[in-house]
């Protein structure tokens, strides 16, 4: 009996992995609306400082938000030299797409550190807590994908990634265009209305 | 790592035996067994739980049980029957009955699909373990803060729950994905999704909030998580933060989970009409729209959870409103069986007894839907006699319904018919003595969850009534036990279609083979099996078709399963002891889940032939 996953019959045409990875982020979906719901609700509610124009600013994060959003574009370009069939040219975007999100991570790290310093903890107020959960949770969002990227990267290294496999490569980049998306409104609300005040 | 898996064996074709077997077995059917007993032997530890309850209650000032241990019991009795029972039972039909109903020989990803049932049982394992460790959970099935807060509960009761009831969440989000995938891409030719069972079509719906709702509880846990374990503020007042935002976050889960939790029974009581009476579904895509329509709506309703919270009149009226419109879709369902019925052949078979008791949750529920009425029952038994009404009139009957119709699939031999009907009329006679006295305590304002009353009250003789019913209950369920236990041996033997029956699952053999169909059924109808019967559709030729694909067992999921539960339950132990346990549990989970991508016959190492 023969074993070939790519042979599988799907009534929508959609393969398996695909569709049940959608599904997947549409919980996702829910999931995070939930902490920004929860982040906006309880926005402006803190009762003793620090405050969010006395913490972060706006100039660093606009810089990691690029990055990440850079590595989005970098996956797109990974996904199509598998598919072409080119293995260097893949290992490097893979490679690049893996880096913008580490320096995101660097960047979140600093400020987190940064924002200690500057009094705001976990327990401080609502504003401490809503904002470490979130951006927190978006961070391991990002941490998962770029251990996702790099095993990528190591099977495209050892020519485990011909383009028969493109829809590993286009799953993850669901997964990490996803986590871009959910940035860009983690940057709107908790940044950037800040900023506008 | 690397070395162990290519010791699994290649594709087989003779049926394993063995405790191993079904440790790695990544069947559909094997898992929906495994499903199915481990949700009934808890199922009667839940119903011990209430037994205990009932007989605290019996007698005005009872000393059965302290007031704490009584917390206890009516916490994990809820969250035992919710998540642990109900929801599992109706998962092991998901398991044995959807691929079978579709045409398909197993679920979209076998192995996900074990991780789920290996998920579930750890955290069933880990929430009960709190009884050994002398703090189980007693903050109420639903454990609002600040009650569950570090201030409101210190031990790690409601640790437990909390962790628990993620670790449940997992195998809960993972077998929804696992069953949209396979509902919407795994039907066999022909099987457009409106000639899909009504069953299946409730199945999806299912998933569909279970992959939409669970999150936001999870969210709503890991917050009051981090409020007990680092001391963030998020249903802390003093903090500015707003307990509220726990019920809204809770019952926005929560109610789509009655949905949930009644929508399997409702599928199964629209397979079990139409087969008994000899008509199909009256009006079925009706059904399934008002199917559709509960799942939609029932994410619109939570707040009349809240109507004592004071949210204000124009939230008051809007979820009033929403509640009412619910009914609408429901009703429609319950006249579309009645039309059903009328005019049918009925056969009285014990399945067919089952589906009788579902409307009565229903109209008091509809009762509550007016805040005014509702400000007066809310917390008192009242609403205890409505929710088992839902629960276990509708979910728990609709679900043996299932079990009797079912069980010659599963077995191959038909259960026993008197014992059958005898465990039907004593499960009523009991059901409606426990509970419908409820309804004249609750109006009589006995609130929920008190340990105990005094006897100038007035409430002796009914709890005493109720209490009785209980044990008539659980007595019941032992004869369904030697039932199911007997006619494994000595039960008629069934053959492909016991019933006559119109659909897929009837179309193979009893039990089915492990591949489920020799050879995959075409689809002309909603009703295929009469199609072939009755009006001359091709049956497929004797034989079986070539490369047939049976995926290899595995032993990755258990183990991944194991890290999962260890990160979750180590959690608790944070703060304390430091995050050893999680980061092992973290560990095994990664290197788990390496060792599951990489396993040879799912499609990345090198294919043997």
């Amino acid at each position: 009996m023969s074993v070939d996953a790519h042979a599988e019959y799907t009534a929508l045409g959609i393969p398996h992995r695909k569709l049940g990875f959608w599904t997947f982020l549409g919980s996702e979906c829910m999931f995070f609306g939930t902490l920004i719901g929860t982040y906006l609700s309880y926005r402006g509610k803190s009762l003793v400082g620090p405050y969010p124009h006395e913490t972060f600013s706006v100039q660093v994060t606009t810089i990691s938000t690029f990055t990440l959003l850079a590595s989005s574009f970098f996956m797109v370009m990974a996904l199509h030299y598998v598919r072409e069939g080119k293995r260097f040219a893949a290992g490097a975007w893979l490679l690049a797409t893996a880096t913008g999100g580490l320096i995101f991570l660097g960047f979140q790290s600093f400020e987190f550190t940064e924002f200690y310093h500057k009094g705001l903890s976990l327990s401080k107020n609502l504003y401490g807590t809503t904002f470490f959960v979130l951006t927190g949770f978006h961070g391991a969002h990002v941490s998962g994908g770029v251990l996702w990227l790099l095993s990528l990267f190591v099977m495209n290294a050892q020519g485990k990634l011909p383009k028969e496999k493109e829809m590993d490569v286009e799953i993850a980049g669901l997964y990490w265009h996803f986590v871009d998306i959910v940035w860009i409104i983690i940057f709107t609300v908790v940044y950037l209305v800040e900023f506008a005040q | 790592m690397a070395t162990a898996t290519h010791t699994l064996p290649q594709a087989h074709a003779a049926e394993p035996t063995g405790v191993w077997s079904w440790i790695t077995t990544v069947d559909h059917k094997r898992i929906g067994i495994l499903y199915g007993v481990s949700a009934f032997v808890l199922f009667m530890g839940g119903g011990i739980e209430a037994l205990i309850m009932r007989l605290q209650l019996a007698q005005p000032d009872g000393t059965v049980v302290s007031a704490q241990a009584f917390n206890a019991l009516f916490t994990m009795h809820g969250t035992t029957m919710i998540f642990m029972a109900i929801m599992p039972l109706g998962a092991a039909f998901f398991n044995y009955m959807v691929p079978l109903m579709i045409g398909a020989r197993d679920v979209a990803f076998p192995r996900l699909n074990a991780l789920s049932y290996w998920v579930f049982l750890f955290g069933a394992i880990f929430i009960n373990s709190s009884f050994l460790f002398g703090t189980p959970p007693d903050a109420g099935w639903f454990a609002y803060a600040p009650l569950s807060n570090r201030t409101g509960t210190a031990t790690h009761s409601v640790d437990f729950w909390i962790l628990g009831l993620q670790i449940l969440g997992v195998a809960s989000m993972m077998a929804g994905v696992n069953f949209i995938v396979t509902i919407l891409n795994m039907r066999a030719p022909g099987m457009t999704l409106m000639r899909m069972p009504v069953f299946v079509w409730m199945v999806l719906v299912v998933q569909f909030l279970v992959v939409l709702a669970f999150p936001i509880i999870t969210v709503g846990l890991v917050f009051l998580m981090f409020d007990r374990l680092f001391g963030t503020n998020f249903y802390i007042p003093e903090a500015g933060g707003d307990p509220l935002l726990y019920q809204h976050l809770f019952w926005l889960f929560g109610h789509p989970e009655v949905y949930i939790l009644i929508l399997p029974a409702m599928g199964i009581v629209s397979e079990v009409l139409p087969t008994f009476s000899r008509k199909p579904l009256f009006g079925a895509e009706f059904v399934i729209f008002s199917g559709i329509a509960i799942g939609f709506l029932g994410f619109g309703v939570w707040s009349h959870h809240m109507f004592t919270t004071g949210l204000g009149p124009v939230a008051d009226i809007s979820f009033s409103f929403t509640t009412m419109l619910i009914a609408v879709p429901t009703a429609v369902k319950i006249f579309n069986w009645i039309a059903t019925v009328w005019g049918g052949q009925l056969r009285f078979a014990t399945p067919m007894l089952f589906v009788f008791m579902f409307t009565i949750g229903g109209l008091s529920g509809f009762m509550h839907a007016v805040p005014a009425i509702d400000l007066q029952q809310q917390d008192t038994y009242f609403i205890v006699a409505h929710f088992h009404y839902v629960l276990f009139g509708g979910s728990i009957l609709g679900l043996f319904a299932g079990i009797y119709y079912w069980y010659p699939k599963f077995t191959g031999r038909l259960m026993d018919e008197r014992l059958g009907a005898f465990h039907f009329w004593a499960t009523l006679i009991g059901f409606n003595l426990t509970f419908f006295p409820m309804h004249f305590l609750g109006a009589d304002g006995m609130p929920r969850r008190i340990y105990t009353y005094h006897a100038w009250e007035g409430w002796s003789g009914w709890n005493m009534a109720a209490t009785v019913g209980a044990f008539i209950i659980a007595s019941s369920q032992l004869i369904f036990l030697y039932n199911y236990v007997t006619s494994r041996v000595r039960g008629k033997i069934a053959g492909n279609d016991p019933w006559d029956a119109a659909t897929l699952e009837w179309a193979t053999s009893s039990p089915p083979p492990e591949w489920d169909f020799d050879r995959i059924p075409q689809v002309t109808s909603s009703r295929p099996l009469f199609d072939m019967k009755y009006h001359g559709a091709p049956k497929p030729p004797p034989g079986r078709d070539d490369g047939i694909h049976i995926p290899p067992p595995s032993y990755w999921p258990i183990i991944v399963g194991l890290g999962i539960t260890l990160i979750f339950a180590g959690a608790m132990l944070v703060p304390t002891k430091g995050p050893w346990l999680s980061i092992t549990g973290f560990v095994i989970f990664v290197a788990g889940t390496f060792g599951w991508v990489f396993q040879p016959g799912y499609g990345y190492a090198p294919e043997e032939h």
